[in-house]
């Protein structure tokens, strides 16, 4: 998987867990948090359907690098590898 | 024991909040039972049809409306949580409501969902207190009402801070108390800012079809989402060792064990099942209400009545929010008109109603002999729509009789057999428990004695407890 690829299911998740959001201009390297209006319920919900989804595991103490588009994509791009890699 | 007697999560009544959990916890995959004693959901906030005519129980309005684009909001997060498009809810919005004191409703505060209407109301009839009343909002805007750790603090101690005229309090506290407060006299100040937001800063919707609408679409959601459920099922016993519920005892006789247990039917009434001591006994609360329900066979308008959604009134100097010594009282209390919500130019309600709300006595009603309890019926349905009369246009007693389809009232009695709430206490215990614990580690509380309130408030109250101790924990 790509890091573009991984920005895409991060907004597909977004776009199903957040209808009423725009996200037709969301900045990469900008905080989600200051250009969308997502709270603490929101990225919970990102994490557990990234969970239910994909069998991708993010472990409380790295929410912080779901900030952004450009810091999940670092931060997952190399789970989804390893995932695919196990088979 | 077969396989199919073991769940995820057992969750006790399906009622707004054990629907919303239910629906968190089997989207994400757990496996999710929800034991129902009685054959209709919706505990609290249901209905029940007499004669072919069906009757909501519970709702007056939905609160906390806000329009699409608003976000942020207890509204908004609960359709995101849930995965609802608002448009499922088909809300309509509220024509206008009042705030009526004095013993004609002398002194009335009129308020839509525009706030501003509310605002300019009370900066036109209580001017000396405006500048007070715009700081409290910026306080109660400014509040974390979602904390579960908020200090608790008298409202009235914070009100008093701003504003100095008692008729003025008393009007703020009259729909605040009434749309959601199981304490007496006070709140604490939490609870205040949930209803004041809901009431005055968001506003009064409904789907056309009332309550059945709302709970149509969070059935639909559970099943698609792969919840169980059974009706006419509750529990009778939570065994528990060493700290821990290990299973549950159902009416049948069956016994069924869960992972974790999340109960919505309130502190109390929990308590008792598990039969376990505790240092702290969860208080009853001690309010409870009778609503009268008269179908007119035209629209309210027909009678002059077209205009107000809901009245909140008080005839006397102050407002006495407490339990009655009498089996109701009637000076103050809510009138509902469900017709005068906005259907649109195509819909409306195929009858007239009007329904009317007043404290009462669970003691006085619980104890009555059949035919005492059908004449005090009688009685109080009298009292009760004559005092609200009075804060609406005049319509003579023989003009009202005529229009008069059917009538209907429920009491202190009828909402402790429907629902199982000890004392008839809609709002449950004066003591909350905001997070849900218990006395034991893996069973939980959600809906009314958690302490969100109103109906948004009863699913955001499951959504919090599911998310919370299961869903979050992994």
């Amino acid at each position: 998987m790509t890091k573009d690829e991984c920005k895409k299911v991060v907004l597909d998740i977004i776009a199903d867990i957040a209808p009423d959001e725009d996200l037709s201009n969301v900045k990469p390297e900008v905080r989600l948090r200051d250009q969308l209006q997502l709270d603490s319920m929101d990225f919970l919900d990102i994490v557990m359907e990234l969970r239910k989804r994909h069998s991708i595991e993010v472990p409380e103490a790295d929410y912080q690098q779901l900030a952004s588009l450009d810091s999940c994509a670092e931060y997952l791009t190399p789970k989804f590898n390893a995932l695919a890699a196990k088979g | 024991m077969n396989s199919h007697s073991h769940y995820d999560v057992a969750i006790i009544g399906a009622g707004m909040s054990g629907l919303a959990a239910g629906i968190r916890l089997a989207h994400f995959g757990k496996r999710v039972c929800i034991f129902e004693r009685h054959n209709a959901v919706g505990g609290l906030n249901s209905f029940y049809s007499i004669g072919g005519r069906k009757f909501d129980v519970g709702l007056h309005a939905m609160t906390n409306f806000v329009r699409p684009g608003i976000k942020g909001t207890p509204l908004t997060k609960l359709l995101r949580q849930l995965r609802i498009d608002r448009a499922e809810f088909a809300l309509c919005e509220q024509k206008q409501s009042r705030i009526a004191f004095g013993p004609r409703g002398e002194t009335s505060l009129r308020f839509t969902n525009d706030f501003v209407v509310f605002e300019s109301e009370v900066a036109v009839q209580f001017p000396a207190q405006i500048d007070g009343f715009r700081r409290l909002v910026a306080v109660i805007k400014a509040f974390d009402d979602v904390s579960l750790d908020a200090a608790s603090v008298s409202a009235r101690a914070v009100i008093r801070e701003h504003l100095t005229d008692p008729l003025l309090e008393d009007m703020l506290f009259c729909p605040v108390m009434y749309y959601g407060s199981a304490q007496e006299h006070d709140m604490e100040f939490g609870q205040f800012v949930i209803m004041f937001k809901a009431l005055f800063l968001e506003g009064f919707a409904r789907p056309l079809e009332g309550v059945r609408m709302i709970l149509r679409v969070l059935l639909e959601k559970y099943r698609a989402t792969g919840g169980e459920r059974r009706m006419k099922c509750g529990v009778q016993r939570i065994l528990s060792r060493e700290g821990r519920a290990t299973a549950l005892v159902l009416d049948t006789g069956e016994e069924i064990t869960a992972d974790h247990v999340i109960s919505s039917i309130g502190a109390s009434e929990t308590e008792r099942l598990t039969a376990a001591s505790t240092a702290e006994p969860a208080v009853v609360g001690p309010l409870s209400f009778v609503e009268t329900i008269t179908i007119l066979d035209r629209q309210p308008a027909a009678l002059g009545w077209g205009s107000d959604t809901i009245i909140f009134f008080n005839d006397s100097p102050r407002f006495t929010y407490e339990q009655p010594s009498a089996q109701v009282d009637p000076r103050s209390g809510v009138i509902c008109i469900p017709n005068n919500f906005d259907y649109g130019p195509d819909q409306a309600l195929p009858e007239g109603i009007f329904r009317v709300t007043c404290l009462a006595n669970y003691e006085q009603w619980a104890h009555l002999g059949d035919e005492a309890y059908r004449s005090s019926k009688l009685h109080w349905f009298a009292e009760a729509q004559h005092s609200a009369r009075r804060f609406l246009p005049a319509v003579a007693d023989e003009t009202l009789s005529a229009a008069t389809l059917a009538t209907d009232m429920f009491t202190p009695r009828t909402i402790t057999k429907f629902t199982g709430h000890f004392g008839g206490a809609i709002y449950g215990s004066p003591v909350k428990q905001r997070r849900g614990l218990t006395a034991l580690d893996n069973l939980y509380l959600c809906g009314t004695d958690q302490g969100f309130l109103g109906i948004v408030g009863a699913m955001l109250s499951g959504i919090s407890m599911a998310n919370y101790h299961i869903l979050q924990k992994g």
